[in-house]
């Protein structure tokens, strides 16, 4: 990219009232337009209730190709998985293999009803049984619902099982869940959601959670502590044993947040390593789509002292199979449950797409999934190292931390790089966390990228580096060849009303 | 690289807030260096007036284009008084952070605790030291 040709490009909204690039989709169509036709009913019609007739809707009139039309020029205004690299650290942005898809909309699956009799259903519920025994098996686990809508959910029914076990042992006081420093924010918030207090403590210069600091809070108020393995940082924390020690001894238990299960498959069972319950990210690890294409889905997983808390319903066997019959599938609740997270099962097609991929994979190919993430995030750190500042010099998971900024460039942040990479066709990675690294870029390629595409993306780091010694106004006034360019991103944090059109008068 | 401003007249926490005691009676808020570091603010929570702060545990939060932090209170004591333009105007701590930016004041029950504090001198080397 030449930079005279750059500099001439608009820089965006910023620059004065930009052409909208598509119109809303109300400002598309004509009265009485309408998209679908609709077959003779061949049941008796029934009114409506008057006072449920409202005429003050004003519902877009389109045609199906206004519409398709409209969505697909928007979603061509958009970064996404299938167009290119997105290195977004923590969030595996991972390719999602289309079989995956084909398998969700199987019709069996796809128009199944969720308060259909189970005894119509037993494919559903046996993909559910099974898929609750791979979870259970790839982390070492005894029992798993999948119950939970997402990540953090599944944190949340952790902490309520964690504190339930306490209240049934009666040991109410127990009210402290350690956080390090360098945790997700959910963790924290599920803390306190659950009702019970954090206690954060500081990692060391290595990155690992500071021992001794750990061990002075430990105590018999402790409920448990949450971690994140390999943590956020992106770094397999050295003394994972001496901590779990720690906390089991003063009474406590282990909570890990399993957001960064693709460094783990096949490698370490959470279980092995201590822990008595964990999460995982169907969308992250068993790439179902996510960031804005979900749901989410965050079955939860416990060990022998916690599976009886399990929320459910969870799928289990009624009446064992033969050789000629198949075994009879239900719901039930776990002895001890917590209780229901969410209606109904859970969200059922995010677990078709990560039983597909198990499936396709096999014990094998989850153990290379792991390879390939810890090997493509080393590769590229390796290669910029020297030229970004990193604050931890050592060997990483499948993911790792550098800083967006030089000692003796003054001005430039790591937003700046963030923003300039989109001119080369790269998502930017995380921004700002984890907190505890100055301008940090937390950079995450996943397995599913080749040595090219990361070559692709290393040679764009080198060269915004060089940019932000040779001519600095580039990467400030980035992205230049975007649909949109450099954004007011504190208008957008302080004014909350986002509505296209005026809201009408409650009642009116 | 950029210099904070540490004025004299005030004392620091490792945390980055400070406090300027006059009397038994004292202001508090974040530094300059703290709001340099979280960019511009977007959004402040404050307690009321008549909730008791203890040293060392946070009061308020705030949160910026980057990321949402919790303030700590520098000494313990009653909330007399509330910066309630805050609410509407965060940036003020931006472009003033000791002055018009000031968060609460407080009627300290223990003046001993502003002993363990940091003098601007410390604090500015506290400052340097992260960088």
């Amino acid at each position: 990219m030449e930079t005279e040709k750059l500099t001439e490009l608009k820089t965006g909204p910023a620059n004065g009232a930009p052409e909208p690039l598509e119109p809303l989709i109300y400002e598309l169509g004509a009265p009485g337009r309408v998209g679908v036709s609709l077959p003779k009913t061949d049941v008796p019609e029934a009114e409506l209730p008057a006072d449920l007739l409202r005429a003050d809707l004003d519902l877009p009139e389109v045609s199906e190709l206004d519409v398709v039309r409209h969505f697909v020029r928007l979603s061509q205004l958009n970064h996404s998985i299938d167009t290119g690299f997105y290195p977004l650290g923590s969030c595996t942005m991972k390719y999602n293999p289309k079989l995956n898809e084909d398998m969700a909309r199987l019709p069996g699956f796809a128009l199944a009803h969720p308060l259909q009799d189970p005894t119509a259903t037993q494919g559903a519920l046996a993909l559910m049984y099974t898929l609750q025994q791979w979870l259970a098996e790839i982390s070492g686990m005894k029992a798993v619902s999948l119950q939970p809508a997402a990540g953090a959910q599944g944190e949340f029914a952790g902490i309520l099982m964690i504190r339930a076990y306490h209240l049934a042992n009666g040991e109410g006081h127990r009210t402290k869940i350690i956080v390090p420093d360098s945790a997700h924010g959910t963790n924290p918030a599920t803390t306190a959601m659950a009702g019970l207090q954090v206690v954060e403590i500081p990692s060391d210069e290595n990155g690992d959670v500071d021992l001794d600091k750990l061990h002075e809070v430990c105590g018999d108020d402790v409920a448990g502590m949450m971690i994140t393995v390999p943590n956020t940082l992106g770094v397999f924390e050295t003394h994972i044993k001496d901590i779990v020690d720690a906390i089991h001894g003063c009474g406590g238990l282990m909570y890990m947040d399993g957001a960064n299960m693709n460094a783990m498959l096949g490698v370490a069972k959470p279980a092995d390593l201590g822990f008595d319950v964990m999460h995982y990210n169907l969308h992250k690890t068993f790439s179902t789509p996510h960031g804005g294409g979900g749901p989410g889905s965050g079955p939860v997983a416990a060990g022998e002292k916690l599976a009886p808390f399990l929320p459910g319903p969870v799928v289990t066997v009624l009446e064992e199979g033969d050789d000629e019959n198949p075994p009879l599938y239900g719901f039930t609740m776990p002895e001890q449950s917590i209780g229901r997270l969410k209606a109904f099962w859970g969200n059922f097609g995010m677990m078709v797409r990560a039983f597909a991929y198990i499936a396709t994979y096999g014990a094998q190919g989850l153990r290379s999934v792991t390879d390939h993430a810890v090997l493509n995030a080393n590769y590229i750190r390796a290669r910029l190292k020297g030229v970004y500042p990193m604050p931890f010099d050592r060997m990483c998971g499948h993911e790792f931390v550098c800083e967006g900024h030089w000692k003796d460039i003054e001005g430039v942040h790591a937003l700046d790089i963030s923003k300039r990479l989109m001119d080369y066709g790269i998502h930017p990675p995380t921004n700002y966390f984890p907190l505890i690294v100055p301008e940090a870029l937390l950079i995450e390629p996943t397995e599913t990228e080749s040595k090219e595409a990361c070559d692709r993306f290393v040679e764009a780091m080198l060269k915004i580096a060089e940019e932000a010694r040779t001519n600095p106004e580039l990467l400030h006034e980035a992205p230049h060849v975007t649909p949109v360019g450099r954004v007011d991103d504190v208008l957008a944090a302080k004014q909350l009303v986002l509505c296209c059109r005026p809201i009408p008068e409650h009642g009116a | 690289m950029a210099e904070w401003k540490t004025p004299e007249d005030l004392k620091y926490t490792e945390n980055d807030e400070w406090i300027r005691v006059e009397g038994d009676t004292a202001k508090i808020g974040l530094t300059d260096y703290a709001q340099d570091h979280l960019s511009d603010l977007v959004f402040v929570e404050l307690p009321d007036v008549g909730e008791v702060l203890t040293k060392g545990e946070a009061f308020a939060s705030v949160e910026s284009v980057k990321a949402a932090s919790d303030v700590y209170a520098p000494a313990s004591g009653e909330v007399i008084a509330v910066n309630s333009k805050l609410d509407d105007a965060p940036e003020t701590i931006n472009s003033d952070p000791y002055g018009e930016g000031w968060f609460v004041e407080i009627k300290l029950s223990n003046k001993a605790e502003l002993n363990d504090l940091m003098d601007a001198a410390a604090y500015a080397k506290h400052c340097a030291a992260r960088e």
